[in-house]
């Protein structure tokens, strides 16, 4: 046994060339299948990332009230109140289209919400100065407004300074009472997670020139009980609206399922076409070793009229081929992990190479080198001695 | 010389009524046709025989490469005429040292590793391989060049290494096709003095030679045509034939 792959690695020395082209199919499809599972991975846990600072305990209403049947603002906050045990947090979503303007500055890009108290504890943001919107700033629906930290440095230099002063709204005056915390690592950006304006939504609702709320975010006590609320709010809603058609209610988390399922099936698409450069692979393995046995015809011979026997032969072979495509899939791996590396930093993802990946691809270069090692190595070992001999 | 009585001999090689046939398309081939030998131990026969006489098949027999088709072949007492390929190959180990006109050395490997080479299959430990290696290519002569390679010898040189692997194992029978063939005169004369030695030295050796200036150097001549024996005796008696 270490006899045979002490003449393994010989054969492999004296034959680089050969044995190099041999190795190359397996580095590649080594490598690729780690580099293109690494990375989908990489980039997906990048998306889930983001996709998990949006809250997975969060739950989205969307209403389309008929004159009929309707849930106003008030049905919601009561049905709220009476599920405090599961529910942590809800607000009204009033989204409002309009450009901030302070004096001749203006701010476009910036998304503008109406929403309760409660929106700061469901985003989980902190404040760098000043106060959250009060319930009192709802009843009485006062003119005031949460700026995020972006705003508040691009019209005024920093959030101390934008504290107190007003800012227009579609010509509304609004007093900016309180500033976020800058919440994007990079740095606020334009558009970004920090480029945003809370008001009460009881203003936002007049702003906008609706009659009634048709869009709520609920935040759940507990992640693990999001299904059993989302069915409650169903429920709930049945019963006004009588039609599956009227309202929904999206909760984060099965997006964030059917995002994961999503990711494994990708990765397991994208895997399986560079599975398939490793079996090419294992066919030139294959190639490369029945020439070699065409070529060593006489030393098989020599071996045999010796007293080799079948077994020995075939192991020679056999483990020829394994330790060539073994050699091959680590040299595979060392050059995945490194592309991925180097390729996660440049698309800018933290992509590393999964031990799965790493593991299965290299079981799978050696089973690939046991396989199709396998035929030509039994070829040698059929070989007649005569034969054998006799060939030049 | 005293000559030994048959009956006090122990036979190496009993070869009964051997047949070997091959088909060539349609037609039977009789490579050997009823070929009945006993070479006894210690005795030095050469075979001889035109290219074409069957003399090949016959050393291929002997040499356990081949099984006859018909016909009972004993080696040292056991039956060799219907053993598989793997328990020939364990024959050709314990009993057979082969040394062949190629003198075929693997071109990759050192002397001393083309000398183990037997022993490595036989599945003798390392450490004793190198020594036993090392001894026998010591009986040539190139004991001190056991790191080189055969391409680095000569001709000559490259056929005493065949001899020092043949005899590495410790064969019953030292079996040599054409040892001479490939050889200058000066150089065939030291081979064929060598393999008197080993003789000497209580071997039994078969040597195939279509060369009956050759077979002479042997004590006994068996010789073939058109697969069938056409003598067997005494050197002298072969001498005074030619």
């Amino acid at each position: 046994m270490l006899q045979s792959f002490k003449l393994a690695i010989k054969s492999i020395q004296s034959n680089k060339m050969r044995s190099f082209l041999t190795m190359l199919g397996i580095i590649i499809g080594v490598a690729s299948v780690i580099i293109l599972v690494s990375l989908v991975n990489g980039y997906m846990s990048t998306v889930v990332e983001n996709f998990a600072s949006m809250g997975v305990n969060q739950m989205t209403v969307r209403l389309t009230n008929l004159s009929s049947r309707s849930v106003g603002v008030e049905e919601m906050y009561r049905f709220y109140e009476e599920h405090t045990d599961l529910f942590a947090q809800m607000t009204p979503n009033v989204s409002l289209n309009a450009t901030i303007k302070k004096g001749n500055d203006t701010l476009s890009s910036t998304s503008i919400g109406g929403y309760s108290e409660e929106y700061l504890d469901i985003k989980g943001y902190e404040l760098e100065a000043g106060r959250n919107i009060q319930y009192g700033d709802i009843l009485s629906r006062n003119k005031v407004c949460v700026i995020g930290c972006y705003g508040a440095q691009e019209l005024f230099g920093s959030g101390e300074k934008a504290l107190g002063e007003t800012i227009k709204l579609n010509g509304y005056a609004f007093k900016i009472v309180g500033v976020v915390e800058q919440q994007d690592e990079d740095g606020p950006e334009e558009g970004g997670t920090d480029d945003f304006l809370w008001i009460p939504y009881s203003v936002a609702v007049k702003m906008a020139r609706s009659a009634d709320i048709n869009s709520y975010i609920f935040a759940t006590a507990d992640v693990n009980d999001t299904d059993a609320c989302k069915t409650l709010l169903e429920e709930f809603l049945y019963e006004v609206y009588k039609d599956e058609d009227l309202y929904r209610v999206m909760a984060n988390s099965e997006m964030l399922d059917s995002l994961n399922e999503q990711i494994a099936m990708m990765s397991a698409m994208l895997g399986g076409i560079a599975g398939i450069s490793l079996l090419v692979a294992g066919v030139g393995v294959m190639n490369i070793m029945l020439v070699s046995v065409t070529e060593r015809v006489r030393e098989i011979g020599i071996r045999k009229s010796l007293g080799a026997r079948r077994r020995a032969i075939m192991q020679q072979f056999v483990i020829e081929a394994a330790v060539t495509s073994s050699i091959g899939g680590i040299i595979g791996i060392l050059l995945g992990a490194a592309v991925t590396s180097v390729a996660g930093g440049l698309i800018g993802i933290k992509a590393t190479p999964t031990p799965a990946a790493v593991l299965i691809s290299f079981s799978v270069s050696v089973c690939i080198g046991l396989i199709f090692g396998y035929m030509p190595a039994d070829r040698a070992a059929k070989l007649n001695p005569i034969d054998a001999l006799r060939s030049d | 010389m005293t000559e030994i009585k048959a009956e006090d001999r122990t036979p190496l090689i009993e070869l009964a009524d051997i047949y070997k046939i091959y088909q060539m398309g349609d037609e039977s081939v009789y490579a050997n046709n009823g070929i009945t030998l006993t070479i006894y131990k210690g005795e030095f026969v050469a075979i001889v025989g035109r290219s074409g006489s069957g003399k090949s098949t016959l050393m291929n027999i002997i040499g356990a490469l081949d099984v006859p088709t018909f016909g009972s072949y004993f080696l040292g007492g056991e039956d060799v005429s219907d053993m598989t390929d793997d328990e020939l190959a364990g024959i050709r180990n314990k009993m057979i040292g082969f040394i062949f006109q190629q003198y075929n050395l693997l071109p990759k490997l050192n002397l001393m590793e083309n000398v183990e080479l037997p022993l490595l299959y036989a599945g003798v430990p390392s450490g004793e391989r190198r020594e036993r290696s090392l001894a026998s290519l010591e009986r040539v002569g190139l004991k001190e060049k056991w790191k080189n390679m055969p391409s680095q010898l000569s001709g000559g040189q490259q056929q005493r290494v065949s001899i020092a692997r043949a005899l590495a194992g410790d064969p019953s029978l030292i079996l040599a096709d054409e040892p001479t063939g490939a050889l200058d005169s000066k150089t065939s004369r030291e081979v064929l003095n060598f393999l008197k030695q080993l003789n000497e030295e209580g071997n039994t050796i078969v040597m195939i030679t279509h060369d009956s200036s050759i077979a002479l150097e042997a004590k006994r001549v068996v010789k073939i045509y058109d697969g069938k024996i056409d003598f067997d005796g005494d050197v002298s008696e072969y001498a005074a034939i030619l």
